[in-house]
C-alpha cells in the first residue's frame, strides 16, 4: 500500500464533508452536488440511492478526483484515510486511484478497452502500482484475480478480449481489475443495473465475500432499494444534489422519515407483497439542476406538503436534522411527525400485510 | 441520462397523498373465466446460421422452441426469464415482426402464423407493441403529433381533418399535455417518451398489446407511473397484455398469470399464487431467490440464496433432455436423457421438471418416468407403457396430477 493512504485508527476511512460540485455550462451553472457529508468505515458498506441526476455518481467520482479541473468547481473536503483529496495534485491522485481507492462502473463493455486483452488490462493496473513486479508476476496475479471473482478457466480467459466475455463475466473482470491492488475503498457505481437478477445475485455475493476478506470500505451507488437492503450497512438518500435522508439501513428502510424515501419505497413493488398493495409513483419528473425548485427541492413532487403549515416547503430549505430515532438518522423535511404519517397513511397502501405486525 | 425538462411537473400536480393513492391500482386480479384472445400452440422460431462463404445453413439458433400459452381477453400474461431465453422473440413473433418456423397463434379465429404480410396488415391494428427503449423507438425527426398520428393515417381510422383532435385526445389519455403535439421527442424525459410510445400503441385501439420491458429503462419513481398508466388503460379499454419483463416484482404486480422461460421453452406457467408462493421448478425457485428483498432490512439478516452456477448455455446447441440440467442443483441421469413434459399439477399451474416439488421437497424419484415409459434413470422400461398424448396444450385442463396427494385433481 502506498504512503499516501494509510488508515488512521478510529477514524472513518472515507470522510466527505460539505462537498459541493458545480459545472459551469452554456446554459448556466449546474449545481450537481450541494453540501454533501457522509463517512464510511473499513469493513462497512454505504448505499447511496437516488434517481438519475440526483448527484450520486458525481459525488463519488469526486472522491477519485475524476472531474476535469477546468470544468468542475469542487469545494468542501474529501478525506481518504486522512489524506485530503480535493485539490490534490494529479500525480498524487494517480497514486491513490486503482491502489487505495478503486471504482467499478455500470457499463463494463464501455469501461473495458475493446482492443486490449482482459489480461493485459489487468496487468497494466497491477504494474502501475507495483513497478518492481515482473510481467510474469503480474500475469500470475491477473490469473489469480480472475479465478477469485469466479471466472472459469482463468488461465485461458486471461488472453481473451472483452467482447468474448458475457455481461456478467465482464462485470466480474472489472471487479477483478478494481481489486487487483487490494484497495481499501471500493466505489461501485450501479454495478449490477444492466444484469439479470441471477447474475446480479452472483455479483452482490461476490462483492460481499471480497469485502469480508479484505475488510475494505464499500460505497455502493444504486437506484434499487432491494440491493441496498441486501448489502448496505448505512443508506444515504439523495435528491436534487442534496442528502435528504441518512441513517442505518434498517432505520431508513423500515422507518423512513422523508416523503421522497416513502416515494421510492412505494414505487417498487415487493415480490412477496400482498396483492392489495399499491405501487404509488412519485408524480412529475426529477428537478432540473440548472434552476432547482425553491425551498425543499422535492416540494413540487411531494404529496405530503399539505400537512406542513403555510408555504414553508416552497420557501425554506429544511435542515438535515435528526428525526425521532436519535442522532444517527437524519432527514431533510418540514413534516412534524413523519413517523406517524408513514405508519398511518403510507404503509397500509404499500404493504397492507405489514401493518398488523408489531414493528 | 439526465432529463432536461423545462417544466418540472406538468402532468397533474398532486395536492394530497390520498388523491395520489386514488390514482393508483392494486395488483391486477385474475379473471379466470375470460375467453382467450390469443392462443399460442407449439410456437417455434429457429434462426438459421449461414456459413460466411457459401451461405449454406450450418446451424440453427433455437430461440423459441415449442411454446404454448393463452392470453385471456382483457387480462395479462407475464413472460419472465433471463436475457437470451427467447421472451422478446416470442413477443416479436406475436406481432409478426418475424414469421415463425412452426406452430400456431390463434387470434380471433385466424392463425397469425399462417398469414401473409398482406393478410396480416388489417390485423396489425389489433396487436400493437410497446418497446423497451423510449429513446430509440421514437423517430427524433418527427413531432409527437406525427408519431402518434401515423398509425391513424396508415390504417385510415379517422378522417384527416380529425387526426389532430384524436392525437390530442390520446396524449391526454396517457397523461401528457395535449398542446405539446408539435414538440419533438428530445424535448421530453424518458418517462414522458414512454408515454408517447404508449399513446402510439393505443391509437388504433388494439385488443392485445405486447409490452417488451416497458419500464426497465426508466427511473424507479417513473416506473410506477407507467405501470399505473398501463393498468388504467387496461381497465378503461379492456386491452389484453403480453407483458415481457425480467423484473419479477413488476410482473407480480401487473400480471395475474406468469410464464417462466428458459432457453426457448416455458419451464413453469401458472397464476400468480402458484408461481410466486408455490413454485415447483428449480429454475423458478432460483430466479425468485435472486430477487433482492427490501424486507431483509427489517430483520437485518442475509437470506440464503440458491446460487445458480455457470451461464445460460447456447441456444445453438442446447443441452440434451432438460435444458436447465447443466445448471440445475437437483439434476439426475434421466434429465440428460429425456425432456420433461409440461405437466399440469394444479388448477392453473404447469411445470416441466422430472423432480418437480416445493423448495427443499423435491422428490428423489422422477415423477415423469411412468408417463415417459422409462425407469428412474431414464432407460427404456419394457414393462411400462408410455403415455402418447403428451403434446403441450395451451391453457389448462380440468384434471391434473396432484403432487401432494398423488392423485388426479379435478376442477
Amino acid at each position: 500500500m502506498s504512503g499516501a493512504a494509510r488508515p488512521v485508527e478510529g477514524e472513518p476511512y472515507l470522510a466527505v464533508e460539505d462537498l459541493t460540485v458545480r459545472f459551469p455550462t452554456a446554459d448556466g451553472l449546474v449545481q450537481a452536488v450541494t453540501d454533501l457529508s457522509y463517512s464510511v468505515e473499513l469493513g462497512k458498506t454505504l448505499g447511496i440511492v437516488g434517481e438519475s441526476g440526483s448527484g450520486k455518481s458525481v459525488s463519488s467520482m469526486a472522491v477519485l478526483g475524476l472531474h476535469d479541473r477546468r470544468s468542475a468547481q469542487i469545494t468542501g473536503s474529501i478525506k481518504v484515510a486522512g489524506t485530503e483529496v480535493v485539490g490534490l495534485s494529479e500525480s498524487k491522485l494517480r497514486d491513490l486511484r486503482g491502489n487505495a481507492v478503486a471504482m467499478i462502473f455500470q457499463d463494463a463493455l464501455a469501461a473495458l478497452h475493446p482492443f486490449y486483452k482482459i489480461g493485459k488490462q489487468l496487468v497494466e493496473a497491477y504494474l502501475v502500482h507495483h513497478p518492481q513486479a515482473t510481467k510474469r508476476e503480474a500475469r500470475a496475479r491477473a490469473v489469480e484475480m480472475l479465478d477469485r471473482v469466479g471466472i472459469p478457466q482463468p488461465d485461458r480467459r486471461v488472453d481473451q478480449y472483452p467482447h468474448q466475455f458475457s455481461g456478467g463475466m465482464r462485470q466480474r473482470a472489472m471487479i477483478a481489475m478494481g481489486l487487483i491492488n487490494d484497495p481499501s475503498l471500493l466505489i461501485a457505481d450501479e454495478p449490477t443495473t444492466a444484469l439479470d437478477v441471477t447474475v446480479q445475485a452472483q455479483i452482490l455475493d461476490l462483492l460481499q465475500d471480497l469485502q469480508r476478506e479484505f475488510n475494505s470500505a464499500v460505497v455502493l451507488i444504486t437506484h434499487d432499494l432491494g440491493v441496498v437492503a441486501e448489502v448496505a450497512d448505512d443508506v444515504l438518500v439523495m435528491y436534487g444534489g442534496r442528502a435528504v435522508e441518512y441513517g442505518t439501513c434498517k432505520q431508513v428502510l423500515t422507518r423512513p422519515e422523508m416523503p421522497y424515501t416513502w416515494g421510492l419505497l412505494s414505487s417498487v413493488p415487493d415480490i412477496g407483497a400482498d396483492t392489495g398493495a399499491r405501487m404509488i409513483p412519485i408524480p412529475g419528473n426529477p428537478p432540473s439542476l440548472l434552476a432547482p425548485p425553491t425551498g425543499c427541492a422535492f416540494h413540487p413532487r411531494c404529496a405530503h406538503k399539505d400537512k406542513v403549515p403555510g408555504d414553508l416547503c416552497s420557501t425554506t430549505l429544511p435542515e438535515l436534522l435528526p428525526g425521532s430515532e436519535g442522532e444517527r438518522h437524519v432527514k431533510r423535511c418540514h413534516l412534524a411527525d413523519p413517523d406517524a404519517i408513514f405508519a398511518a397513511e403510507v404503509l397500509p397502501e404499500i404493504a397492507p400485510d405489514l401493518v398488523e405486525e408489531p414493528r | 441520462m439526465t432529463d432536461e425538462t423545462t417544466d418540472v411537473v406538468q402532468d397533474g400536480e398532486v395536492t394530497s397523498f390520498t388523491e395520489l393513492v386514488g390514482q393508483t391500482h392494486a395488483a391486477a386480479e385474475l379473471k379466470a373465466d375470460a375467453e382467450p384472445i390469443l392462443t399460442v400452440e407449439n410456437l417455434r422460431m429457429y434462426f438459421p446460421i449461414r456459413s460466411s462463404l457459401l451461405k449454406r445453413t450450418i446451424g440453427q439458433v433455437q430461440a423459441v422452441d415449442g411454446v404454448s400459452f393463452v392470453v385471456p381477453k382483457g387480462g395479462s400474461l407475464g413472460l419472465v426469464g433471463e436475457s437470451g431465453c427467447g421472451k422478446s422473440t416470442t413477443g416479436q413473433l406475436i406481432t409478426r415482426l418475424y414469421k415463425p418456423t412452426g406452430g400456431s397463434m390463434q387470434f380471433e379465429g385466424q392463425d397469425l402464423a399462417q398469414l401473409s404480410n398482406r393478410q396480416m396488415r388489417p390485423l396489425r391494428r389489433d396487436i400493437q407493441m410497446i418497446f423497451q427503449d423510449p429513446y430509440s423507438s421514437l423517430n427524433p425527426r418527427h413531432t409527437v403529433g406525427s408519431i402518434v398520428g401515423t398509425p391513424l393515417r396508415v390504417h385510415d381510422v379517422v378522417p384527416r381533418s380529425k387526426t389532430l383532435a384524436r392525437v390530442q385526445e390520446l396524449l391526454e389519455v396517457v397523461g401528457l399535455n395535449p398542446e405539446h403535439y408539435n414538440r419533438y421527442p428530445n424535448e421530453f424525459s424518458g418517462g414522458q417518451r414512454q408515454r408517447i410510445g404508449i399513446a402510439r400503441a393505443l391509437a388504433l385501439q388494439p385488443k392485445l398489446m405486447v409490452a417488451d420491458e416497458p419500464v426497465s429503462a426508466l427511473d424507479v419513481s417513473i416506473q410506477a407511473q407507467v405501470i399505473n398508466l398501463l393498468q388504467d388503460i387496461q381497465k378503461e379499454f379492456d386491452v389484453a397484455f403480453l407483458f415481457i419483463a425480467h423484473d419479477l416484482a413488476v410482473v407480480h404486480h401487473f400480471c395475474p398469470e406468469v410464464a417462466v422461460m428458459y432457453l426457448g421453452k416455458i419451464v413453469e406457467i401458472g397464476d400468480r399464487e402458484s408461481i410466486y408462493s408455490n413454485a415447483h421448478h428449480p429454475y423458478t425457485q432460483a430466479l425468485l431467490s435472486a430477487v433482492p428483498d427490501i424486507k431483509q432490512a427489517v430483520t437485518g439478516e442475509r437470506r440464503e440464496r440458491i446460487r445458480l452456477t455457470g451461464e445460460v448455455p447456447s441456444p445453438i446447441d442446447p443441452p440434451s433432455g432438460c435444458r436447465f440440467r447443466t445448471r440445475c442443483p437437483i439434476a439426475q441421469e434421466i434429465c440428460a436423457r429425456h425432456e420433461p413434459p409440461l405437466l399440469q399439477i394444479g388448477k392453473r399451474h404447469k411445470v416441466a421438471c422430472h423432480f418437480a416439488g416445493r423448495l427443499g421437497e423435491h422428490p428423489r424419484e422422477p415423477l415423469t418416468a411412468r408417463l415417459l415409459g422409462v425407469d428412474a434413470s431414464g432407460q427404456p422400461d419394457p414393462g411400462a407403457s408410455p403415455v402418447t398424448d403428451l403434446v403441450e396444450q395451451p391453457g389448462y385442463a380440468d384434471t391434473w396430477f396432484d403432487l401432494d396427494q398423488k392423485t388426479i385433481g379435478r376442477a
